[in-house]
Protein backbone atom coordinates (compact mmCIF):
# COMPACT_ATOMS: atom_id res chain seq x y z
CA UNK A 1 0.00 0.00 0.00
CA UNK A 2 3.07 2.37 -0.64
CA UNK A 3 2.31 5.40 -1.90
CA UNK A 4 -0.97 4.01 -3.99
CA UNK A 5 -2.32 6.56 -5.41
CA UNK A 6 -6.15 5.36 -5.17
CA UNK A 7 -8.77 7.30 -7.58
CA UNK A 8 -12.12 6.24 -9.58
CA UNK A 9 -14.66 6.79 -6.53
CA UNK A 10 -17.24 7.50 -9.13
CA UNK A 11 -19.25 10.29 -7.55
CA UNK A 12 -19.32 13.88 -8.28
CA UNK A 13 -21.84 14.69 -11.03
CA UNK A 14 -24.92 15.00 -8.45
CA UNK A 15 -22.83 17.10 -5.95
CA UNK A 16 -21.29 19.64 -9.05
CA UNK A 17 -25.06 19.97 -9.93
CA UNK A 18 -27.03 20.54 -6.86
CA UNK A 19 -24.26 22.81 -6.24
CA UNK A 20 -25.50 24.51 -9.43
CA UNK A 21 -28.75 24.32 -8.56
CA UNK A 22 -28.76 25.42 -4.48
CA UNK A 23 -26.66 28.57 -5.82
CA UNK A 24 -29.63 29.25 -7.87
CA UNK A 25 -31.89 28.64 -5.32
CA UNK A 26 -30.02 30.88 -2.98
CA UNK A 27 -29.98 34.12 -5.25
CA UNK A 28 -33.40 33.99 -6.17
CA UNK A 29 -34.78 33.74 -2.45
CA UNK A 30 -31.60 36.65 -1.50
CA UNK A 31 -32.62 38.79 -4.66
CA UNK A 32 -36.45 38.12 -4.88
CA UNK A 33 -37.72 37.75 -1.73
CA UNK A 34 -35.05 39.40 0.23
CA UNK A 35 -34.10 42.05 -2.08
CA UNK A 36 -37.60 42.56 -3.51
CA UNK A 37 -39.71 42.96 -0.29
CA UNK A 38 -36.84 44.63 1.71
CA UNK A 39 -37.25 47.63 -1.07
CA UNK A 40 -40.82 47.32 -1.19
CA UNK A 41 -42.03 46.81 2.14
CA UNK A 42 -42.12 50.27 4.06
CA UNK A 43 -42.01 51.02 7.22
CA UNK A 44 -39.84 48.11 8.16
CA UNK A 45 -40.96 46.95 11.69
CA UNK A 46 -41.01 43.91 14.11
CA UNK A 47 -44.99 43.47 12.97
CA UNK A 48 -44.36 43.21 9.57
CA UNK A 49 -41.35 41.18 9.66
CA UNK A 50 -43.79 38.42 12.06
CA UNK A 51 -46.03 38.79 9.47
CA UNK A 52 -43.88 37.76 6.80
CA UNK A 53 -42.60 34.67 8.52
CA UNK A 54 -46.33 33.76 9.82
CA UNK A 55 -47.29 32.42 6.33
CA UNK A 56 -46.94 29.23 5.44
CA UNK A 57 -45.04 29.89 2.03
CA UNK A 58 -42.25 32.29 3.46
CA UNK A 59 -41.49 29.14 6.20
CA UNK A 60 -41.37 26.48 3.18
CA UNK A 61 -39.25 28.84 1.14
CA UNK A 62 -36.88 29.92 3.78
CA UNK A 63 -36.74 26.47 4.73
CA UNK A 64 -35.68 25.80 1.03
CA UNK A 65 -33.15 28.01 1.07
CA UNK A 66 -31.50 27.14 4.46
CA UNK A 67 -31.56 23.18 2.86
CA UNK A 68 -29.74 24.95 -0.44
CA UNK A 69 -27.21 26.83 1.97
CA UNK A 70 -26.62 23.94 3.86
CA UNK A 71 -26.33 21.71 0.86
CA UNK A 72 -24.46 24.38 -0.75
CA UNK A 73 -21.70 24.79 1.80
CA UNK A 74 -21.31 20.82 2.88
CA UNK A 75 -20.33 20.57 -1.00
CA UNK A 76 -18.21 23.38 -1.07
CA UNK A 77 -16.56 23.14 2.20
CA UNK A 78 -15.65 19.44 0.91
CA UNK A 79 -13.91 20.63 -2.13
CA UNK A 80 -11.39 22.75 0.29
CA UNK A 81 -10.66 19.84 2.30
CA UNK A 82 -10.15 17.60 -0.66
CA UNK A 83 -7.78 20.08 -2.32
CA UNK A 84 -5.94 20.67 0.95
CA UNK A 85 -6.00 18.66 3.46
CA UNK A 86 -3.92 15.67 2.27
CA UNK A 87 -3.67 12.80 5.17
CA UNK A 88 -7.23 10.82 4.42
CA UNK A 89 -8.14 10.29 8.11
CA UNK A 90 -8.07 13.96 9.06
CA UNK A 91 -9.68 14.77 5.64
CA UNK A 92 -12.51 12.40 7.03
CA UNK A 93 -12.40 14.05 10.25
CA UNK A 94 -12.63 17.39 9.23
CA UNK A 95 -15.33 16.41 6.81
CA UNK A 96 -17.71 14.99 9.51
CA UNK A 97 -17.16 17.68 11.95
CA UNK A 98 -18.32 19.91 8.46
CA UNK A 99 -21.44 17.88 8.04
CA UNK A 100 -22.61 17.94 11.64
CA UNK A 101 -21.94 21.66 11.65
CA UNK A 102 -23.71 22.09 8.76
CA UNK A 103 -26.58 19.74 10.36
CA UNK A 104 -26.74 21.79 13.59
CA UNK A 105 -27.28 24.84 11.74
CA UNK A 106 -30.12 23.31 9.94
CA UNK A 107 -31.95 21.99 12.33
CA UNK A 108 -31.87 25.43 14.34
CA UNK A 109 -32.94 27.23 11.52
CA UNK A 110 -36.05 25.32 11.59
CA UNK A 111 -36.29 25.84 15.02
CA UNK A 112 -36.70 29.19 14.77
CA UNK A 113 -38.67 29.29 11.55
CA UNK A 114 -41.57 26.92 13.38
CA UNK A 115 -41.30 28.38 16.84
CA UNK B 1 17.59 42.11 -23.03
CA UNK B 2 18.43 41.47 -19.03
CA UNK B 3 17.67 37.50 -17.77
CA UNK B 4 17.08 36.18 -14.52
CA UNK B 5 17.34 32.70 -14.84
CA UNK B 6 16.02 30.05 -12.09
CA UNK B 7 19.64 27.77 -12.24
CA UNK B 8 19.26 24.48 -10.48
CA UNK B 9 21.50 21.42 -10.55
CA UNK B 10 20.51 18.92 -8.13
CA UNK B 11 24.16 17.10 -7.99
CA UNK B 12 25.77 20.32 -6.99
CA UNK B 13 23.76 22.84 -5.87
CA UNK B 14 22.19 22.84 -2.18
CA UNK B 15 19.03 24.80 -3.34
CA UNK B 16 18.20 26.52 -6.48
CA UNK B 17 19.02 30.26 -6.76
CA UNK B 18 18.44 33.29 -9.51
CA UNK B 19 21.07 34.32 -12.42
CA UNK B 20 21.68 37.17 -14.24
CA UNK B 21 22.17 36.99 -17.56
CA UNK B 22 22.86 40.23 -20.00
CA UNK B 23 22.96 39.21 -23.66
CA UNK B 24 23.15 41.07 -26.69
CA UNK B 25 20.45 40.31 -28.74
CA UNK B 26 21.22 40.68 -32.71
CA UNK B 27 18.85 41.60 -35.10
CA UNK B 28 17.38 38.74 -36.43
CA UNK B 29 16.71 37.75 -33.17
CA UNK B 30 12.96 37.37 -32.44
CA UNK B 31 11.86 35.46 -29.79
CA UNK B 32 12.58 35.22 -26.34
CA UNK B 33 14.17 31.07 -27.44
CA UNK B 34 16.71 33.13 -29.00
CA UNK B 35 17.98 34.99 -26.13
CA UNK B 36 17.66 31.83 -24.24
CA UNK B 37 20.46 30.36 -26.85
CA UNK B 38 22.22 33.34 -26.58
CA UNK B 39 22.56 32.90 -22.56
CA UNK B 40 23.43 29.36 -23.37
CA UNK B 41 26.12 30.63 -25.73
CA UNK B 42 27.40 32.58 -22.86
CA UNK B 43 27.09 29.82 -19.93
CA UNK B 44 26.86 26.37 -21.43
CA UNK B 45 25.74 25.26 -18.01
CA UNK B 46 22.41 26.12 -18.46
CA UNK B 47 19.86 23.70 -19.65
CA UNK B 48 16.59 24.26 -20.95
CA UNK B 49 14.61 21.99 -23.65
CA UNK B 50 13.97 23.07 -27.05
CA UNK B 51 13.68 21.40 -30.82
CA UNK B 52 10.92 22.59 -33.30
CA UNK B 53 11.47 26.37 -32.30
CA UNK B 54 8.02 27.57 -33.90
CA UNK B 55 5.51 26.31 -31.20
CA UNK B 56 4.99 22.92 -32.85
CA UNK B 57 6.89 20.64 -30.24
CA UNK B 58 5.62 21.89 -27.12
CA UNK B 59 9.11 21.75 -25.49
CA UNK B 60 10.18 25.08 -24.27
CA UNK B 61 7.43 25.68 -22.31
CA UNK B 62 8.67 27.68 -19.16
CA UNK B 63 7.35 30.48 -16.61
CA UNK B 64 7.91 33.46 -18.43
CA UNK B 65 7.41 36.82 -15.68
CA UNK B 66 5.38 34.42 -13.91
CA UNK B 67 3.04 33.27 -16.86
CA UNK B 68 3.65 30.06 -18.56
CA UNK B 69 4.25 29.93 -22.34
CA UNK B 70 6.28 28.94 -25.12
CA UNK B 71 9.84 30.96 -25.24
CA UNK B 72 9.82 30.07 -29.22
CA UNK B 73 7.02 32.04 -30.25
CA UNK B 74 7.01 34.37 -26.36
CA UNK B 75 7.82 37.46 -29.02
CA UNK B 76 10.86 39.74 -27.37
CA UNK B 77 8.94 42.76 -28.06
CA UNK B 78 6.06 41.97 -26.10
CA UNK B 79 8.45 41.23 -23.21
CA UNK B 80 9.97 44.00 -20.94
CA UNK B 81 13.40 44.82 -20.71
CA UNK B 82 14.09 42.25 -18.00
CA UNK B 83 12.61 39.03 -17.80
CA UNK B 84 12.59 36.18 -15.43
CA UNK B 85 12.28 32.82 -16.15
CA UNK B 86 11.82 29.35 -14.16
CA UNK B 87 10.85 26.09 -14.84
CA UNK B 88 7.02 25.26 -14.73
CA UNK B 89 5.70 25.55 -11.45
CA UNK B 90 4.12 22.25 -9.67
CA UNK B 91 6.29 19.82 -11.83
CA UNK B 92 9.95 18.20 -10.27
CA UNK B 93 12.56 20.26 -11.39
CA UNK B 94 15.09 17.94 -13.24
CA UNK B 95 17.89 20.99 -13.57
CA UNK B 96 17.29 24.41 -14.26
CA UNK B 97 14.87 25.09 -16.54
CA UNK B 98 13.68 21.37 -16.90
CA UNK B 99 10.61 19.54 -15.39
CA UNK B 100 10.04 16.50 -14.95
CA UNK B 101 6.86 15.71 -16.81
CA UNK B 102 6.25 12.05 -15.76
CA UNK B 103 2.79 13.05 -13.88
CA UNK B 104 1.83 15.12 -16.53
CA UNK B 105 2.08 12.51 -18.94
CA UNK B 106 0.75 10.06 -16.88
CA UNK B 107 -2.27 11.29 -16.22
CA UNK B 108 -2.80 12.49 -19.81
CA UNK B 109 -2.22 8.33 -20.83
CA UNK B 110 -5.26 7.36 -17.82
CA UNK B 111 -7.56 8.86 -20.34
CA UNK B 112 -7.14 6.62 -23.11
CA UNK B 113 -6.14 9.24 -25.37
CA UNK B 114 -6.67 7.18 -28.46
CA UNK B 115 -10.14 6.01 -30.89
CA UNK B 116 -11.68 2.90 -29.69
CA UNK B 117 -13.72 1.14 -31.81
CA UNK B 118 -14.27 -2.47 -32.19
CA UNK B 119 -15.29 -2.34 -35.17
CA UNK B 120 -13.39 -4.22 -38.09
CA UNK B 121 -11.44 -1.52 -39.58
CA UNK B 122 -12.83 -0.24 -42.90
CA UNK B 123 -11.10 -0.86 -46.11
CA UNK B 124 -9.98 3.14 -46.58
CA UNK B 125 -10.22 4.83 -43.95
CA UNK B 126 -13.47 5.69 -40.87
CA UNK B 127 -14.98 8.43 -42.31
CA UNK B 128 -16.77 11.58 -40.60
CA UNK B 129 -19.06 14.27 -42.07
CA UNK B 130 -17.79 17.54 -41.94
CA UNK B 131 -20.12 18.72 -38.84
CA UNK B 132 -18.62 15.83 -37.02
CA UNK B 133 -15.28 16.50 -38.18
CA UNK B 134 -15.75 20.37 -36.91
CA UNK B 135 -16.61 18.92 -33.36
CA UNK B 136 -12.81 18.06 -32.89
CA UNK B 137 -11.65 21.61 -33.79
CA UNK B 138 -9.71 23.09 -30.50
CA UNK B 139 -9.27 19.78 -29.30
CA UNK B 140 -6.92 17.99 -31.56
CA UNK B 141 -4.57 20.62 -31.86
CA UNK B 142 -2.98 20.58 -28.32
CA UNK B 143 0.71 20.00 -28.32
CA UNK B 144 1.23 19.02 -24.88
CA UNK B 145 3.34 21.33 -23.75
CA UNK B 146 2.05 21.64 -19.97
CA UNK B 147 1.44 25.18 -19.93
CA UNK B 148 -1.83 25.09 -18.78
CA UNK B 149 -1.80 21.62 -16.80
CA UNK B 150 0.96 23.11 -14.71
CA UNK B 151 -0.88 26.73 -14.54
CA UNK B 152 -3.67 24.94 -12.46
CA UNK B 153 -4.11 25.29 -8.60
CA UNK B 154 -6.33 21.85 -8.31
CA UNK B 155 -3.32 20.48 -10.51
CA UNK B 156 -0.68 21.82 -7.90
CA UNK B 157 -2.82 20.51 -5.05
CA UNK B 158 -3.57 17.43 -6.57
CA UNK B 159 -1.18 15.77 -9.35
CA UNK B 160 -1.68 12.36 -8.66
CA UNK B 161 -5.35 12.58 -8.54
CA UNK B 162 -6.59 15.13 -11.04
CA UNK B 163 -6.39 14.66 -14.14
CA UNK B 164 -5.87 18.53 -15.65
CA UNK B 165 -6.76 20.28 -18.28
CA UNK B 166 -4.20 19.22 -20.98
CA UNK B 167 -5.63 15.57 -20.20
CA UNK B 168 -9.21 16.32 -19.90
CA UNK B 169 -9.22 18.47 -23.03
CA UNK B 170 -7.99 15.40 -25.20
CA UNK B 171 -10.22 13.01 -23.26
CA UNK B 172 -13.08 15.34 -24.49
CA UNK B 173 -11.49 15.20 -27.66
CA UNK B 174 -12.22 11.66 -27.83
CA UNK B 175 -15.64 11.64 -26.12
CA UNK B 176 -16.53 14.34 -29.17
CA UNK B 177 -15.07 12.05 -31.73
CA UNK B 178 -18.08 10.44 -33.60
CA UNK B 179 -15.93 7.36 -34.55
CA UNK B 180 -15.27 6.54 -30.74
CA UNK B 181 -17.58 3.54 -29.30
CA UNK B 182 -16.02 4.20 -25.95
CA UNK B 183 -18.21 7.32 -25.01
CA UNK B 184 -19.90 5.25 -21.55
CA UNK B 185 -16.37 4.18 -20.29
CA UNK B 186 -14.71 7.46 -21.22
CA UNK B 187 -17.63 9.08 -18.61
CA UNK B 188 -17.85 6.59 -16.43
CA UNK B 189 -14.03 6.74 -15.93
CA UNK B 190 -14.48 10.54 -15.52
CA UNK B 191 -17.15 10.73 -13.11
CA UNK B 192 -15.36 11.09 -10.07
CA UNK B 193 -14.34 13.69 -7.38
CA UNK B 194 -10.78 14.12 -8.06
CA UNK B 195 -10.54 13.05 -12.02
CA UNK B 196 -12.89 15.71 -13.33
CA UNK B 197 -14.54 17.58 -10.67
CA UNK B 198 -11.19 18.87 -9.14
CA UNK B 199 -11.63 21.71 -11.56
CA UNK B 200 -12.78 24.72 -10.09
CA UNK B 201 -13.02 27.08 -13.54
CA UNK B 202 -10.16 28.75 -12.36
CA UNK B 203 -9.54 29.57 -16.07
CA UNK B 204 -5.76 29.32 -15.95
CA UNK B 205 -5.49 27.16 -18.68
CA UNK B 206 -7.62 28.87 -20.77
CA UNK B 207 -5.06 32.58 -19.87
CA UNK B 208 -1.95 30.56 -20.65
CA UNK B 209 -2.50 28.26 -23.46
CA UNK B 210 -0.01 29.20 -26.49
CA UNK B 211 -1.77 27.35 -28.88
CA UNK B 212 -4.98 29.48 -27.66
CA UNK B 213 -6.97 26.61 -26.75
CA UNK B 214 -10.31 26.44 -24.15
CA UNK B 215 -9.59 23.39 -21.87
CA UNK B 216 -12.21 25.31 -19.53
CA UNK B 217 -15.23 24.61 -22.38
CA UNK B 218 -14.01 21.43 -22.88
CA UNK B 219 -14.13 20.54 -19.15
CA UNK B 220 -17.82 22.21 -19.44
CA UNK B 221 -18.67 20.01 -22.40
CA UNK B 222 -17.71 16.86 -20.49
CA UNK B 223 -19.99 17.54 -17.91
CA UNK B 224 -22.62 18.43 -19.73
CA UNK B 225 -22.35 15.11 -21.50
CA UNK B 226 -22.77 13.20 -18.00
CA UNK B 227 -25.76 15.06 -17.07
CA UNK B 228 -28.02 14.35 -20.24
CA UNK B 229 -26.76 10.93 -19.39
CA UNK B 230 -28.00 10.80 -16.07
CA UNK B 231 -30.95 13.30 -16.46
Amino acid sequence: MVNRVVVGAHYGLLDWLAQRITGALIALYLVVLGGGWLLATRPLTFETWQGLFAQGWMRVATLLFAVSVAWHAWIGLRDILMDYVKPAGLRLGLQVLVLLTVAAYLGWAVQILWR
Amino acid sequence: MKLTIYRYDPDQDERPYLKDYEVELAQSDRMLLDALVRAKAQDDSLAFRRSCREGVCGSDAININGRNGLACITKIADLPQHVTLRPLPGLPVIRDLIVDMTQFFRQYESVKPYLVNHDAPPERERLQSPVERDELNGLYECILCACCTTACPSFWWNPDKFVGPAGLLQAYRFLADSRDQATSERLDDLEDPYRLFRCHTIMNCVDVCPKNLNPTRAIGKIKEMMVRRAV
